[in-house]
């Protein structure tokens, strides 16, 4: 439709109409982030209530009583989540980050896009799928561990961190690269020395938010570390407790008393995925600010 | 970009020791951790379908469509959770899907400049509550809602519909697609509030010049600008609704046939394997292998679907030429 651009300005008389539109649009559109805040506020919030008062320093402090049995506490869970989110973070945090190095400052286009491609597949793997795959590749003919646990685990984080540290190392000012390379220093070194540190902050952003993704991670744990011993085992090898299986497992139990559990369990965790989410993002800034972007 | 390397034999002969072994090992070592990647993709088709063998032998394409999951008579198949994934994860698009562009509009059009950074902080961070915690909440808290509230008002204004039909249940397809949509949320919405920021200014104000409201800005502007972003990040959460297996597990009920009504209890293929995976072996753990292979494949054909719509958007960008603005004109004339 051609009109001459004088009518257009003249007011035709649905003014009135258009704005009453603008302003229920507006409406919807505040009232969707106030529920999707409303959300995140209520689930929190009900997390905190319900599980407060079941949270004790005995709680933290006691290994699961015997199945069945109230009055224990999650010790052997948070020593088994430290130790599978802990080796998973040491196998899967310096390989991104070297597979991050590699398509930023060593692989031509023709490898670092299949690579990048490479790495969004993967972190569409769904998670069960991932457990899946380590109980084939470790399990069967054998018994769960919490090794398989990690190695689960750090499947799942190989493409946050890589993809987040790739960001990160493509924000290195080139004119820091390009001093270094004017003053004739090898590449590795150039590597080692400026990039890295320099990205240093987003690095470890990308490195926090995989831990926190992981920490809750369950699906991969039903199928590799689930089967646990009494008391606070630390022994890798064998399967070990964990927060978020643990709270799986109450939430399925017709009792009260393990729901309450389950709450207080969970609200050690939400701390702590949150706690790290937040650091994450400071850190972020301040790289950021270093960047000078 | 090889500055670095040093191409001159007798110059890269003076290097010392250390570069000439630390350029080759970096890249190397580098190299090693990309290859790995890519194995480890290859490694999970490979034995999830190795798993998934004898099922796959013994049922063939036939699986998929078999309502029926019984250990007794050792006849498996797919159709239920193939359906209730199907069912949950497209309500639950349908729903985070346009929550998410209104949200995007608020965040990059209404609020004010102090409180959008905040406001996408605490949307963000819904995303990371541990979905294990989602379900939680939603056995305790939404399931007893849905069953006591919403699911009468539904059945009582929409029961003819044999979707909205049937008794009442805490654990149900409704449930758990309720809890898919507050998971995609802040995912799609990351992507959509990302794309609109990229909408150039003068567009906007151009459109703002010709008279337009800012809603007919939007809707003449951003969104057809966005919409590539818009249609990418929203495969991407359906693909995560797709692939979540405990919190579905833990709300859906566990049912094994299809069911009509929403308010029924269900499954999903990745629920459904997480919740049976432990305790089942033999030719019923090969067909929970089988239902992984569907669910590879259909969340491996979504993230690559959604990747190319995001990056085909991303290209479109620079020539944007075709954008249509004396539609914003012309909404401007009564019709």
């Amino acid at each position: 439709m051609s009109a001459d651009p004088h009518t257009l300005l003249l007011d035709r008389g649905n003014l009135e109409r258009r704005r009453r539109v603008n302003r229920a649009v507006e409406a919807v559109s505040i009232a969707a982030a106030v529920l999707a805040v409303a959300v995140l506020v209520i689930v929190v919030g009900s997390v905190f209530l319900k599980g407060v008062d079941a949270l004790s320093w005995h709680f933290l402090t006691t290994p699961t009583a015997l199945f069945g049995e109230a009055g224990g506490g999650i010790s052997n869970a948070i020593i088994g989540s430290a130790i599978i989110v802990g080796i998973a973070a040491a196998m899967a945090i310096p390989v991104g980050i070297l597979v991050a190095i590699h398509t930023t400052e060593f692989a031509p286009p023709q490898i670092s896009h299949p690579v990048r491609f490479v790495l969004d597949i993967l972190n569409g793997v769904p998670t069960i799928i991932t457990g899946i795959f380590v109980f084939g590749l470790m399990v069967e003919g054998d018994k769960q561990s919490a090794f398989a646990a990690s190695v689960a685990l750090a499947i799942v984080m190989l493409p946050i961190v890589a993809r987040t540290a790739q960001e990160v190392l493509a924000l290195v000012p080139g004119s820091l690269k390009e001093a270094a390379h004017a003053l004739g220093i090898a590449r590795w070194r150039m590597t080692v020395r400026i990039t890295i540190p320099t990205a240093a902050g987003g690095l470890i952003t990308g490195s926090l938010l995989a831990v926190a993704r992981v920490a809750g991670e369950t699906a991969p744990i039903i199928l590799l570390s689930s089967i646990v011993g009494q008391g606070n085992l630390t022994d890798p090898g064998e399967a070990l407790a964990s927060i978020p299986y643990f709270i799986f497992q109450a939430s399925e139990s017709p009792k009260p008393e393990a729901h309450t559990e389950a709450w207080a369990a969970a609200l050690v965790l939400i701390a702590f995925v949150l706690a790290l989410n937040v650091v994450a993002r400071a850190f972020y800034a301040r790289s950021r600010n270093r960047m000078g972007a | 970009m090889e500055a670095g390397t040093l191409r001159n034999p007798v110059l890269r002969a003076r290097r010392n020791l250390t570069d000439r072994i630390g350029d080759p090992l970096l890249r190397g070592l580098s190299g090693l951790a990309a290859a790995l990647a890519a194995a480890v993709i290859l490694g999970i088709v490979y034995e999830v379908t190795q798993l998934a063998w004898p099922a796959i032998q013994e049922f063939g394409l036939g699986f998929i469509t078999t309502n029926d999951w019984n250990p007794v008579t050792k006849r498996f198949g797919a159709a239920p959770f193939l359906y209730g994934t199907v069912v949950t994860s497209f309500i639950a698009l349908a729903l985070a899907a346009p929550l998410s562009v209104a949200i995007s509009i608020y965040l990059t059009e209404l609020a004010p400049r102090r409180i959008r950074r905040p406001v996408a902080t605490l949307i963000d961070m819904l995303a990371a509550i541990p979905t294990v915690i989602l379900g939680l909440w939603g056995i305790l808290v939404l399931g007893p809602f849905m069953r006591d509230t919403i699911q009468p008002a539904l059945h009582g204004v929409l029961g003819f519909l044999p979707i909205f039909d049937g008794d009442p249940s805490a654990f149900s397809y409704l449930t758990a697609a309720l809890i898919l949509t507050i998971m995609a949320t802040p995912i799609i919405t990351s992507v959509i509030r990302e794309v609109f920021e990229t909408v150039p200014g003068d567009l906007k104000e151009a459109s703002y010049a010709l008279g337009a409201t800012r809603w007919e800005m939007v809707r003449q502007v951003v969104l057809p600008y966005s919409r590539p972003g818009i249609v990418g990040g929203s495969i991407l959460g359906l693909g995560r609704a797709i692939g979540e297996a405990i919190a579905v597990a833990q709300v859906i009920g566990g049912a094994t046939l299809i069911n009509a009504s929403l308010f029924h209890t269900g499954g999903t293929l990745a629920a459904h394997i997480a919740s049976q995976f432990q305790n089942s072996a033999g030719l019923q753990k090969a067909s929970l292998a089988y239902l992984g292979v569907i669910l590879l494949a259909f969340a491996v054909l979504v993230n690559v679907v959604a990747r190319i719509i995001v990056q085909r958007g991303r290209i479109k960008d620079v020539d944007s030429g075709d954008l249509d603005l004396s539609a914003a004109a012309t909404q401007a004339q009564p019709s």
